[in-house]
């Protein structure tokens, strides 16, 4: 606490203090020029910041001449205009040229006094030193923009995996249309969790895979990428769908991850005018056949999860597809589309089967299309995969 | 998007009125043309608008491909004039859009009945004998600049908003994006604008056009408007002894006695 007389010492002393040296040692630059910007008037701290005469600036030189080229063009086309328009400028980030050639760089404050006409008379300029202010924004802004690069290449990386996890089409397969759609949930920025695989074993045997990987994003991806070629690689050793799914589920468990899948596997022989299936569902909605003439029905048993449980069975349901005869594959992104509070259901879904049919390609973008005009925001991955046994051989 | 979101377009003056198109320069928006446009509200149908990237406009829609050189801007103009119905427009470009009118007035003459080049330039920097004034060096400087005050754009929102008494803020009709747009943007823009070169077009003029010029500019000095009133055939040269790159907010009357004198001659 200062005693009361020196407090009353500081007083005297700060009314002694003559405006000429508040001016003129004010701890910032202060200019005054006439409206297009000549010096008229410098106090002595800019002089010393500077190194420049009074009588090199004062009647002889602009405001925007004192700045680096750069700022001169950005005083022409921001500081001037904001002026004349606002009447000040405030906390404009300029450098001041300094008389042995090295730069200042400062925050710039200004204001425009008009005559009461609105003849403009006057610019106070006031200038601050921010030499280390603008080294940490420059850093500020270089980790900005580092960010926002690493953000974009984590863009196209998400949108790179994404391609290499589907398949663009289905291969042709002789005496067998098929047909596939996948719509990401979202804006298609991560990688979702919903993949196809359709692959050849042997001659007129096929093996389809749909499935859906719990989670979003890389770890997703890099599942996904691990399941589809582990099926890949056990569907050649293994003839049932059952066996291959008990295998993967020992291998997700095997590893150290708490993610797991829902899996349809679809194994198609041909036979005679029709296709053998054999499938094994862990749990993945079952599969849905369409017949000419009867209603639709469901095929398979929807199973356990894969990866979550040690001890499980995983069971082959079998059917004959016949000439005219079609089945359809979907991920759950398909019946649990929402509307407000209302799901699209699996009723829905053989209903809209039915009046679709029994084409392939009609039913996978039907389906598509009724989903994305039913839903009221994409929460969910959506795919599908169609076949269907044509009733004629095509020619050739 | 119609052309009114898109570029932000205002319209005032009698709509059967001859129409006069004013487009603004680099680093603001229309409000440049505050102190002249409405000096021809009696006669004309005045039509401001901002270009893309920059004020009011549809930020959303900037596309840096489209806007890559001037031509995308000058494909803006002409379907600006296009869907509001322009016909015999007087165009009256300042800096950047000097040219832009000479791209547009180029690509569809019948459009134009008139151009106004407020401080044109066709290329800013130097090369071979052509003094545009700058070097790449500078041009990276403004650059630099821009970088700098790029940390300022979201905050500087605020004292307009809130209209703080103490900071004589613009008149109602003038928005917070006045000189400010998103820095991204305007870095691009910068770049296009200041490394264009459109010296070749100049001589493809066949509008009437009037070459408004300030005594002292830095950004287009004199005799940069004087090549250009030199490369384009028939073009007439006005000389403001006004300062600064800016003659419609310098010296307003003298800009609308300039391009009024211009109306009535042609």
């Amino acid at each position: 606490m200062p005693s009361r007389d020196a407090y009353g010492d500081f007083r005297a002393a700060l009314l002694a203090d003559d405006p000429d040296k508040l001016y003129d040692q004010a701890p910032c630059g202060y200019l005054s020029t006439t409206s297009d910007g000549l010096v008229v008037k410098v106090n002595q701290t800019f002089l010393t910041w500077t190194g420049l005469a009074r009588d090199d600036l004062v009647g002889q030189r602009r405001f925007a001449e004192l700045l680096t080229v750069g700022g001169r063009m950005y005083h022409e086309t921001h500081f001037a205009p904001m002026l004349h328009l606002q009447g000040a400028v405030r906390e404009m980030a300029l450098d001041v040229l300094l008389a042995d050639g090295e730069t200042l760089p400062v925050l710039v404050n200004a204001v425009l006094e008009r005559a009461p006409d609105g003849t403009p008379l006057v610019v106070r300029v006031a200038l601050f030193d921010a030499t280390e202010r603008r080294q940490y924004e420059r850093e500020l802004l270089r980790a900005r923009r580092s960010a926002e690069a690493a953000e974009t290449r984590a863009l196209a990386l998400a949108r790179t995996l994404q391609q290499t996890l589907i398949p663009p089409e289905p291969p042709e397969i002789p005496g067998l249309d098929v047909a596939a759609v996948y719509r990401p949930a979202g804006d298609g920025a991560e990688v979702g969790g919903d993949f196809y695989d359709v692959f050849q074993v042997t001659d007129d045997d096929w093996v389809f895979v749909l499935g859906d990987v719990s989670g979003k994003g890389v770890d997703a991806a890099v599942l996904t990428s691990l399941i589809r070629y582990s099926v890949r690689g056990l569907a050649i050793r293994m003839a049932e769908p059952s066996d291959v799914l008990r295998e993967l589920n020992s291998l997700l468990l095997a590893r150290d991850v708490s993610r797991f899948c829902t899996l349809a596997l679809l194994r198609l022989a041909r036979v005679g005018a029709g296709w053998r299936l054999e499938a094994s569902f862990g749990g993945h909605p079952p599969a849905v056949v369409l017949r000419p003439g009867a209603r639709s029905l469901r095929f398979g048993a929807s199973g356990f999860l894969v990866g979550v449980f040690d001890d499980v069975e995983f069971t082959t349901s079998r059917l004959v597809l016949g000439p005219g005869e079609s089945l359809v594959l979907y991920t759950d992104g398909v019946t649990d589309a929402q509307n407000g509070d209302a799901h699209f259901g699996e009723e829905r879904l053989m209903d809209l089967l039915e009046v679709l049919g029994p084409h392939p390609d009609s039913l996978v973008r039907g389906v598509l299309a009724e989903i994305l005009d039913f839903q009221d925001q994409p929460r969910d991955d959506i795919a599908m995969l169609a076949v269907h046994v044509p009733t004629e051989e095509p020619p050739g | 998007m119609d052309a009114g979101a898109r570029w932000n377009v205002h319209q005032s003056g009698p709509e059967g009125g001859p129409v006069l198109l004013f487009a603004h320069g680099f680093g603001c928006d229309q409000h440049m043309w505050r102190h002249v446009a409405g000096a021809f509200e009696d006669e004309f149908r005045v039509v401001l608008f901002d270009l893309a990237g920059s004020g009011g406009s549809d930020l959303a829609s900037y596309d840096p491909d489209r806007y890559a050189s001037l031509r995308g801007h000058a494909e803006d103009v002409l379907e600006l004039c296009d869907e509001l119905g322009l016909e015999d427009v007087t165009f009256i470009g300042h800096s950047v859009s000097a040219m832009i009118g000479v791209l547009a007035a180029v690509a569809e003459p019948s459009r134009f009945a008139r151009l106004v080049l407020v401080g044109p330039s066709p290329r800013y920097t130097d090369v071979d004998d052509y003094r545009g004034g700058f070097s790449a060096e500078d041009i990276d400087g403004l650059l630099e600049s821009l970088d700098d005050n790029y940390l300022g754009w979201a905050e500087s929102m605020a004292p307009v908003i809130m209209g703080n008494a103490d900071r004589p803020t613009l008149g109602a009709e003038l928005t917070s994006s006045f000189c400010r747009t998103d820095p991204e943007v305007a870095r691009h823009f910068a770049r296009v604008t200041f490394t264009s070169d459109n010296r070749a077009d100049l001589h493809q003029v066949t509008t009437p056009t009037l070459v408004l010029q300030c005594r002292e500019d830095v950004i287009a000095p004199q005799h940069v408007g004087e090549y250009v009133h030199q490369a384009i055939p028939g073009s007439r040269l006005t000389v403001l002894d006004a300062t600064g790159h800016c003659p419609n907010l310098s010296a307003p009357d003298a800009t609308t006695a300039a391009i009024a004198d211009f109306l009535r001659g042609t």
